[in-house]
């Protein structure tokens, strides 16, 4: 009889990222996570993520990060892709928390901002309305007033070793929290 | 205590703290080395009793009912900076239930204002971002108000952005208590209150204030900033990069006069 039996194959949790109204920083400052991304990789596979270019989500997701904020149709339809299919979500960044950068937009008048940046000297003002183009909408939103967000991970962007600290907390099974030094609003 | 006839103690979450005749409970809290949290609180002013971050929970009691339970029934809320401490009270800080409330107040005054730290001068030394730090504010739980407010540039030394005023008073205080200028009030009630500028036109370059005032220099947050001087401090070494807010609380405390 063999009496070293062998543990049960941990599955390892899905997880899809994506960028809505951000700017990649928090997506580029994951990747400081330098060559503890192996050790990631043994607990997890990358789902819908521009790291895997996986268009959609799977319905099976168990985490999902945002970065940034909503600012056109689409990202609210990414975002409600998201939601449905990733039984956790994590803000991540600034942006996704607060509106940050792109919400700076908010105390204008979205046509006196189209008609700013799309006006043309002595050719009046031409702003692209192909369909494909998805609208803006009036305000940038954070994520958590459009669907239920379950953690917050601030900073712009957070940090390497702050992700590093969330995640692995989160995937042992703790309440993500960080410490001086590791949580930042900037 | 020693000499048990002149001074007179309290006990702040376990912890004795001695206290002189008159000083109130923060006042006395901090001198000890014990960090209570606090904004508008500013240990050369009158204390104002506003923001309500140092709220602490005074002489709860612990009973036992008829059929053998123990219940705990809270003691009263009050302001730190506003009361005086009495002898043998059994003053509450650091509970569970006291720093949740805080970290919602401060939530609170996140959402309001437009704080947007990667953008602003006073982030990594601004008082309202350590204290978020320090309660662990992840999240901003609420709504974001998008306030529409305006910035002065009028005067030639000092910026004025409204988008971050959390209404504390400490440039009111010191304009008319250390400068004697009042340069600053607040006006309006309710939602609509907000600082202004003693000038007919209303704008701070038509004050008398100076880049070197009290006024000036006293904000806790990134209202009152001074043109040409942003950002000189690198990231990585600003106050907050350093040390937690709560580190060493005797640098709150108030300076006891020289005789």
């Amino acid at each position: 009889m063999n009496a070293t039996a062998s543990p049960p194959v941990k599955r390892k949790l899905k997880v899809a990222t994506t960028s809505l109204a951000g700017c990649f920083g928090c997506h580029m400052s994951f990747l400081d996570i330098d060559e503890r991304i192996l050790d990631l990789i043994e607990l997890i596979e990358f789902d819908r993520s521009p790291l895997t270019d996986i268009k959609h989500c799977s319905p099976d997701c168990d985490i999902g990060i945002i970065e940034g904020g909503v600012c056109n149709a689409e990202n609210v339809h990414v975002l409600h892709e998201f939601r449905k299919n990733c039984k956790i979500l994590i803000a991540m960044g600034a942006c996704a928390i607060n509106g940050g950068l792109p919400a700076q937009r908010n105390s204008l008048d979205i046509r006196d901002i189209l008609a700013a940046v799309y006006a043309q000297p002595g050719r009046g003002v031409h702003v692209p309305n192909d369909p494909e183009i998805p609208l803006l909408l009036n305000e940038v939103h954070p994520l958590h007033e459009v669907v239920k967000i379950d953690y917050f991970l601030p900073g712009c962007p957070p940090s390497g070793d702050a992700i590093w600290k969330f995640l692995t907390d989160l995937l042992a099974g703790r309440t993500p929290t960080l410490g001086h030094g590791l949580i930042h609003y900037d | 205590m020693s000499n048990g006839q002149d001074t007179k103690s309290f006990f702040l979450d376990e912890d004795e703290i001695p206290f002189e005749e008159g000083q109130t409970i923060i006042q006395a809290a901090l001198t000890a080395g014990k960090y209570i949290p606090h904004l508008c609180y500013h240990p050369e002013f009158k204390p104002h009793g506003s923001c309500k971050l140092c709220t602490v929970r005074i002489d709860s009691r612990t009973i036992t009912t008829e059929d053998g339970q123990t219940v705990k029934i809270p003691g009263r809320a009050a302001a730190s900076c506003t009361t005086p401490a009495q002898a043998d009270q059994h003053v509450e800080s650091n509970t569970p239930e006291l720093l949740d409330l805080r970290r919602t107040l401060v939530q609170m005054l996140l959402v309001e204002g437009n704080h947007f730290c990667p953008s602003c001068e006073k982030s990594g030394k601004c008082m309202l971002q350590g204290l978020a730090y320090d309660l662990g504010v992840m999240d901003p739980h609420f709504p974001q108000y998008f306030s529409k407010r305006e910035v002065d540039a009028s005067h030639p030394d000092v910026l004025l952005d409204f988008n971050r005023c959390i209404l504390c008073e400490l440039c009111v205080r010191a304009s008319a208590e250390v400068d004697k200028k009042n340069v600053f009030s607040l006006s309006g009630r309710g939602v609509t209150k907000h600082l202004i500028c003693n000038s007919e036109s209303g704008l701070l370059g038509d004050t008398n204030l100076a880049a070197t005032d009290k006024a000036a220099n006293v904000c806790p947050v990134g209202v009152i900033l001074h043109k040409r001087h942003g950002f000189e401090v690198p990231y990585g070494q600003r106050r907050f990069d350093t040390a937690p807010i709560s580190d060493n609380p005797v640098q709150y405390a108030p300076v006891k006069e020289q005789v």
